[in-house]
């Protein structure tokens, strides 16, 4: 690989040569000879060349950028193939070019280890190699030609390599000889599995991730030294693996040497051997190295190679953009060059072979190579965020190296609208219920839809207590609420409850996070809308203050693994607390479903002719619509790859040798959750890519490390890896996809490509797309992918790592490399609005195509309007055929059933077959359903039309897009109601059947027609809860015990008797239970005056109630009963044995109160003669005194054979002496 | 009338181990002359029932029971007429009409074949003159219309209180403008669960979204609030959003903690209610 470089600084081939040569896997035409012939013998090495440059930039500026972040890569064994092919042309050099680039990590120790190496390599070989060392030594050792075979033998150890041994072993004991970030101490370490890169800090959120280390760790300064107290949080609940804890240790303890260091040696410790330049030690100044273009040391070579590396970017074979532009940002912003100790002995000064000295001699040439660099992609910079833009135009190294370009980004800053920011907080909303979809109806029993109900409740109990808590140390998810989650799992038997539990789920994570940040704004909710309208602009300023003042934390790097924050972190743990395996089915069903819907979403097309006022204003919608879509579609892919996969995931390290070779037979039986294979070629072929892709990058994501080997995918991993390779970003061409889409699936693919359990080769490997991706377009002229859907709120959403950018420039601004995160902001769309409704399917008929024909030319926004008034409408008739036609048929029903309840008697014979007849009377009658639908949606589509369209639009276009309307929604509702209007109709008499016939029941005090107040009542009077419980201490003063001073006065009961008349007229506050009570308690009360029970309060203590006064309070009571009580009196009490009983106790007994009640009554027609017969006769079977019994007696003789006497005096004595005939007489 | 939390143990305090009786009550009311009746009448009832649920099953053992009829057995024999079984339930300390439920029960099973069923014992002691037993009857009847915190009659009072309130609320609404979907349209809807009112358009107060709005006509305790928020308030809040209740008769002052999480407490109808303006710019 060196040769092809080394031909090239030679300046024996061209830059455009190697570039195709590398790109191609045919030779081009227009190479020259020369060149060719140069590059072809290196042909079977081509492969290998990208990796290997980019190695090769990584190893020669280690020396710039070992504090800072480091830049991880991912680019199997580069150096694999370096002395790998006997007879090659570049064999001379060999030797000297093994030593200056050495191509494994052993050798390199001698050479430039302490420097050169950032980040915990290997000390020497060992069985648990890790990826990133693999192919170096491989190719050190000699024996296995570059190539898949070779670089697929995972963990094969190799020998070590005396012959290539340079040098004295390292010092690996003297700590200073190794710079302490990312540095491995000595000791333990030596057999820790490590890359070449640096090793990765593991964290909570890559614990799916976690048989590796991944590659991609986040800059070292950026980890929080607290993050291990997280770490249990691990689905597995395992806490990290040793080499990872073992990291942990070694950062404190260089941590701790360094400080050492710093106190010891304030000036520089190391010599300087080369060039002399001033080059500061790392550990000393604290000041930033200047960079002078004047003393650049050999621009050529730097310019020769910047520009292959940039051509290399350019044709996307490097396999993640902003990796690159990362690293070159990192060079752009190295500070300090540090010096190589302890150098290779042969790396001598005098050796001038182009390679065999460092590229990066200093500082000003990593910042000139940056800016080389910098200047082929100003495309791409200036479509980054409006902050970036600032941040690099106001760069002084860039203005001093490249004033042109300085200028060409201050340009683009000032013309830059794409200000990226903040979204609204988060204030967790609930999904709202909704009838059509909650209620009864939807639930095969009582029992599910009652268990479902509490399921809601426990569902946002455990959330709330989340919110609460997860934040606070020591809190744990599976400890506080895993048991909870169980037991509600557990109570979902019906399979129906299992997929309204999802829906929930499913909808509460979509409102929830639809942001990186878990902060999304409420995406399909609706509060915030009031919210926002309440006060906008000061919610406004207030979240741009809050965004100002909480500076999130980094988001790990360029490339950090996939992770679930925010809220998703609640999702996540829900699914592996709640571990139950029909959850995670319907859940995975549900999403599918989802999944397949959004994408499949007809999107508004761009339509060029949109002229440009009108068009912003729609596109902004569009983008809009697009994002939510989009966002939605990420996280549902990203939750169903996290599902899907998880039971094939696990801590322990991928299957080797035969037992992969057995699991890929079982796994390739199994088919794939969600087809996404075809969805994908459906997506390529229809030009949506910019729609698909993202989506199924998040679902990939969470892939196990079998899956990229499973036919299946290692398919769409081509395609994808195809797709990546077209997208070249300076091939702009109408009908293509834009930049920003491109970008997009630049930035997405480039991730994905890093992700651990991507196989590190496959991007490498595979076979070069051919020149020509170009997906069969059957599709339509203009697809998604050209239509301007992305815009850099979107791009930094979808991916937040892009921001590291940002971040290291603003980390350079701010002179401190020490002070980290906090510049990092959490990206989330601040307009979010519901998903547009689904555009109605048309007919296919003629006028359907005309319909057709006729948005063809409109701007978009008008079908958009026509099939959302068309939606609406259609909907809104069938809501209105349901409240006039069917509540009309409901109605008959119900008088029908009176009837029929009235014609067959009490029991009316059976529900069902009654709700029979009445449906076969009734359901004829749904015919009707259809006129009405038609005249319903002719009436309100045009309105609804005009108003939502511009004023301007001309009239026929109006009227046609009125007619349209009306028949789209005419269709709607028409298929809805010819299909469903039957069954409506039987359901609702149904309810109405079993809900009369549930009234016919045991409450007969509940019907009826009931009088309320009059109208000139101002409801006044007194309350009845008042006048029951005033009524309830009378009888309990009478009952007893009271007090010797305890009693009522007559005017109180006069006075109580009165309110409870005007109560009882005035029915604003009265309730059946408590009438039913109140006639109660003054049927007691009048059998207390009947039997004088009740104490008198007066001047001389307590006396009597005067004859005259109870009779007073009886005729009211009468008139009470008689003319205010609407609900029965149950007036038979009064004959009870229990009151009848109370005159037992009176001496002497008198009766004549009593018979004037019951005359009274009979007059007033409150009892008959014949039902207080009756009750007087029963009232002779109970245990009575003897004296009692004959009284009574008596008394009813004397009822039943006289009329009443008009002032009736009975005493005991004279019930009981023969005087009865004066009685006779005078009746 | 919302109390802090001091205020309110103080009444609390004064609260132990008294009968519920209505000569309690006259005395409660004479200690706290500033506050309003029915605040007190409605902490009292509730301290009581608490009081109750720490020590009922001390009085449901079989033993208890069966010494508590013996004992009632040889009142009436001595007296019919005396108020045994009122006096016993203040002795031990029990509710007077769970007393005279727990006696009527012990009776009905010696005097029937089989179980008395709930249904039956409810029924007689709504209307006493189903009891068999005329002495029982009338004992019974004393201990339902002296016990001012259980019986039917305590119940009743207290949904018509309930009632009431809910009407007030609705006329208040009304007045104010304010449309609404009250409990039975809702429950008509097929909801699994129903607030008093929600309101068809979200209005604000104190600067808190208000989405439906809940009436309870007795005083906000932290065991019957935390009671309520998990059986209701929190579930309005899972089904509806943010929204108000009302404690017509105040409430800990303390326990008003939520208003951010979107549960907003109030001890009277809201005075000054923000409505959405269609007009807004």
């Amino acid at each position: 690989m060196a040769a092809v470089l080394e031909s090239l600084l030679r300046e024996e081939v061209s830059v455009a040569a190697v570039v195709r040569w590398i790109a191609r896997s045919t030779r081009g035409s227009e190479d020259n000879p020369g060149e060719a012939a140069a590059l072809s013998s290196l042909r079977p090495l081509r492969k290998e060349f990208v990796p290997f440059l980019l190695n090769f930039l990584r190893e020669q500026s280690s020396r710039v950028l070992p504090q800072g972040p480091p830049t991880p890569a991912k680019a199997p064994g580069a150096s694999a193939a370096l002395p790998g092919r006997p007879g090659g042309p570049s064999r001379g050099s060999r030797g000297a070019r093994s030593q200056l680039f050495p191509p494994t990590e052993a050798a390199s120790t001698a050479a430039e280890a302490p420097l050169a190496r950032r980040g915990g390599r290997r000390r020497g070989p060992g069985p648990a190699r890790e990826r990133g060392g693999r192919g170096l030594e491989e190719g050190v050792s000699g024996e296995n030609l570059p190539g898949a075979g070779g670089r697929r033998l995972r963990g094969s150890g190799s020998p070590s390599r005396p012959s290539l041994t340079l040098s004295d072993p390292p010092n690996l004991s003297n700590l200073e000889e190794f710079p302490p970030v990312g540095s491995v101490p000595p000791g333990p370490a030596g057999t820790k599995p490590s890359r070449r890169i640096n090793p990765t800090p593991v964290s909570e959120e890559r614990s799916l991730s976690k048989p590796k280390t991944c590659f991609t760790s986040p800059p070292i300064s950026c980890v929080p030294s607290s993050q291990p107290s997280a770490l249990d949080t691990s689905p597995w609940g395992l806490g990290l693996p040793p080499g990872c804890r073992s990291l942990q240790e070694e950062r404190e303890m260089l941590r701790k040497e360094r400080s050492k260091q710093l106190q010891q040696s304030p000036t520089p410790t190391c010599p300087t051997p080369e060039l002399g330049s001033p080059l500061p030690s790392r550990a000393g100044s604290l000041t930033d190295e200047p960079a002078d273009p004047a003393r650049v040391s050999s621009r050529q070579r730097l310019e020769l190679v910047a520009l292959v590396y940039s051509s290399c970017i350019a044709e996307n074979l490097v396999p993640n953009l902003f990796l690159e532009l990362f690293f070159v940002f990192q060079l752009l912003t190295a500070r300090r060059m540090v010096t190589a100790k302890d150098s290779d002995p042969e790396l001598s000064p005098g050796v001038l072979d182009s390679l065999e000295s460092p590229l990066f001699q200093s500082i000003h040439d990593c910042v000139f190579f940056a800016v080389q660099v910098l200047e082929c992609h100003f495309q791409v910079l200036s479509n980054l965020d409006k902050g970036t833009l600032k941040l690099l135009a106001e760069n002084e190294r860039l203005l001093c190296f490249s004033p042109a370009l300085q200028g060409r980004l201050r340009a683009a800053y000032e013309g830059s609208v794409a200000k990226v920011s903040l979204a609204m907080p988060p204030s967790a909303q609930a999904v709202s219920f909704q009838p059509e979809t909650d209620n009864r109806a939807n639930f095969s029993s009582d029992r599910a839809f009652h268990t479902f109900k509490k399921q809601r409740d426990v569902f946002y109990e455990v959330l709330r207590e989340w919110e609460d808590h997860h934040e606070e140390p020591g809190w744990d998810f599976e400890k506080g609420l895993g048991s909870r989650i169980r037991a509600m799992m557990g109570q979902l038997s019906a399979a129906c409850s299992h997929s309204h539990f999802v829906r929930l789920f499913q909808k509460q994570l979509l409102q929830m996070c639809q942001s990186p940040g878990g902060a999304g704004g409420t995406v399909l909710g609706e509060a915030p809308d009031v919210l926002s309208m309440l006060g906008a602009d000061k919610l406004g300023r207030l979240w741009r203050l809050q965004e100002r003042l909480m500076a999130p934390q980094s988001s790990g790097g360029p490339c950090p693994p996939p992770t679930f924050p925010g809220c998703q972190g609640f999702f996540r743990d829900f699914i592996l607390s709640a571990s139950s395996f029909q959850f995670n089915q319907h859940l995975m069903d549900s999403l599918s479903l989802k999944i397949r819907e959004l994408n499949g979403l007809a999107l508004p097309q761009h339509e060029p002719s949109d002229e440009d006022g009108e068009s912003d204003v729609d596109w902004q919608g569009e983008r809009r619509q697009f994002a939510v879509v989009l966002l939605s579609l990420r996280l549902l892919a990203k939750f169903l790859g996290f599902v899907a996969f998880l039971p094939y995931r696990g801590p322990e390290p991928p299957p080797t040798g035969e037992l992969q070779d057995s699991i890929l037979a079982l796994r390739s039986q199994v088919p794939p959750v969600l087809d996404v294979r075809t969805l994908l070629q459906r997506g390529l072929q229809a030009r949506r890519a910019v729609l698909t892709v993202p989506w199924l990058v998040e679902f990939l994501s969470f892939a196990d490390h079998v899956v990229p080997l499973l036919d299946y995918y290692r398919d769409i991993f081509i395609l994808l890896l195809r797709l990546h390779r077209s997208l070249v970003l300076s091939q702009e061409s109408e009908g293509k996809m834009c930049f920003l889409n491109k970008l997009l699936l630049l930035a997405v693919l480039g991730w994905l490509f890093q992700i651990p359990t991507v196989p590190e080769d496959l991007f490498f490997l595979e076979e070069g797309p051919s020149d020509a991706f170009e997906v069969d377009t059957v599709a339509p002229e203009h697809g998604l992918d050209a239509a301007p859907v992305v815009d850099q709120q979107l791009l930094y959403t979808c991916c937040p790592y892009i921001g590291e950018l940002r971040k290291l420039l603003a980390l350079w601004v701010s002179g401190s490399s020490g002070r980290s995160g906090g510049f990092m902001r959490k990206i989330t769309p601040t307009t979010t609005t519901g998903l547009g409704a689904q555009p109605s399917q048309t007919s296919q008929g003629l006028q359907a195509r005309l319909a057709q024909a006729f948005f063809h030319n409109q701007p978009p926004s008008l079908r958009r309007t026509v099939e959302f008034v068309a939606e609406r409408i259609g909907s809104n008739c069938v809501k209105h055929i349901k409240a006039t036609l069917v509540a009309d048929l409901v109605r008959q029903a119900e008088s029908l059933l009176q009837e029929q309840l009235v014609t067959q008697g009490e029991e009316g014979g059976d529900p069902a077959q009654l709700l029979e007849i009445l449906c076969s009377q009734l359901c004829p009658h749904g015919a009707q359903a259809l006129a009405l639908g038609r005249e319903f949606c002719q009436r309100k589509s045009p309105g609804a039309v005009r108003a939502l369209l511009p004023e301007e639009t001309p009239a026929a276009v109006l009227s046609s897009a009125e007619n349209i309307a009306v028949g789209l929604a005419t269709e709607k509702a028409c298929a809805w109601l010819s299909a469903n209007i039957t069954a409506l109709i039987r359901r609702e008499v149904k309810a109405a059947v079993s809900r009369t016939l549930r009234a016919q029941g045991p409450e007969p005090a509940a019907r009826g027609e009931r009088r309320g107040c009059s109208r000139a009542c101002e409801h006044h009077a007194p309350l009845p809860s008042h006048l029951i419980s005033e009524i309830k201490d009378v009888l309990s003063l009478a009952v007893g015990p009271r007090d010797p001073d305890e009693g009522v006065s007559p005017e109180h009961l006069e006075q109580l008797l009165g309110q409870l008349g005007q109560t009882l007229r005035c029915r604003q506050f009265l309730c059946p239970p408590a009438e039913q009570h109140l006639a109660k308690c003054s049927v007691e009360l009048a059998s207390l005056l009947v039997a004088d029970q009740i104490p008198i309060l007066g001047p001389p203590a307590q006396y009597r109630l005067e004859r005259g006064q109870a009779r007073r309070l009886l005729h009211m009571l009468l008139s009470l009963w008689k003319e205010d009580f609407q609900g029965p009196v149950p007036l038979q009490l009064l004959l009870s044995p229990r009151n009848v009983g109370l005159l037992a106790d009176t001496r002497p007994r008198e009766w004549d109160l009593l018979l004037f009640l019951l005359r009274e009554l009979v007059e007033k027609g409150l009892m008959g003669r014949m039902e207080i017969e009756a009750c007087l006769g029963s009232l002779h079977q109970a245990q009575w005194p003897g004296d009692f019994a004959e009284e009574l007696a008596t008394l009813s003789n004397l009822f039943l054979a006289e009329p009443p006497l008009p002032e009736p005096q009975l005493r005991a004595c004279e019930l009981v002496q023969p005087n009865r005939g004066t009685v006779l007489a005078q009746s | 009338m919302i109390l802090t939390k001091a205020q309110y143990e103080e009444i609390a305090q004064c609260l132990v181990s008294v009968p519920p009786t209505r000569q309690s009550l006259r005395k409660l009311k004479q200690r706290f002359p500033s506050q309003s009746q029915a605040t007190l009448l409605s902490i009292f009832s509730q301290e009581y029932q608490k009081h109750i649920k720490r020590t009922h099953a001390k009085h449901h053992t079989s033993e208890a029971i069966e010494s508590y009829y013996q004992r009632y057995l040889n009142g009436v024999v001595k007296n019919g007429a005396a108020p045994v079984l009122l006096d016993l339930a203040n002795e031990v300390d029990y509710a007077p009409s769970l007393m005279a439920r727990l006696i009527l029960e012990r009776f009905l099973q010696e005097h029937e074949e089989t179980a008395p069923s709930k249904s039956v014992i409810n029924s007689m002691l709504r209307d006493p003159s189903q009891i068999p037993d005329g002495v029982l009857a009338n004992q019974v009847y004393q201990c339902i219309v002296n016990d001012c915190c259980y019986g039917p009659l305590v119940d009743c009072i207290k949904h018509a209180i309930g009632h009431e309130h809910e009407v007030l609320l609705r006329d208040l609404l009304l007045e104010k403008n304010l449309s609404f979907l009250d409990e039975d349209q809702l429950r008509a809807k097929g909801y699994d669960k129903t607030p008093d009112f929600i309101l068809q358009v979200p209005v604000a107060v104190e600067g808190h979204i208000i989405h439906w709005i809940e009436s309870k006509a007795s005083f906000g305790d932290e065991c019957s609030h935390h009671a309520y928020l998990h059986d209701q308030f929190w579930s309005y809040w899972n089904r509806f959003g943010p929204g108000l209740v009302i404690y017509w008769y105040g409430f800990i002052q303390e326990l008003d903690c939520n208003r951010e999480r979107g549960i907003l407490l109030k001890a009277c109808f809201p005075t000054n209610i923000v409505t959405l303006c269609h007009s807004l710019a």
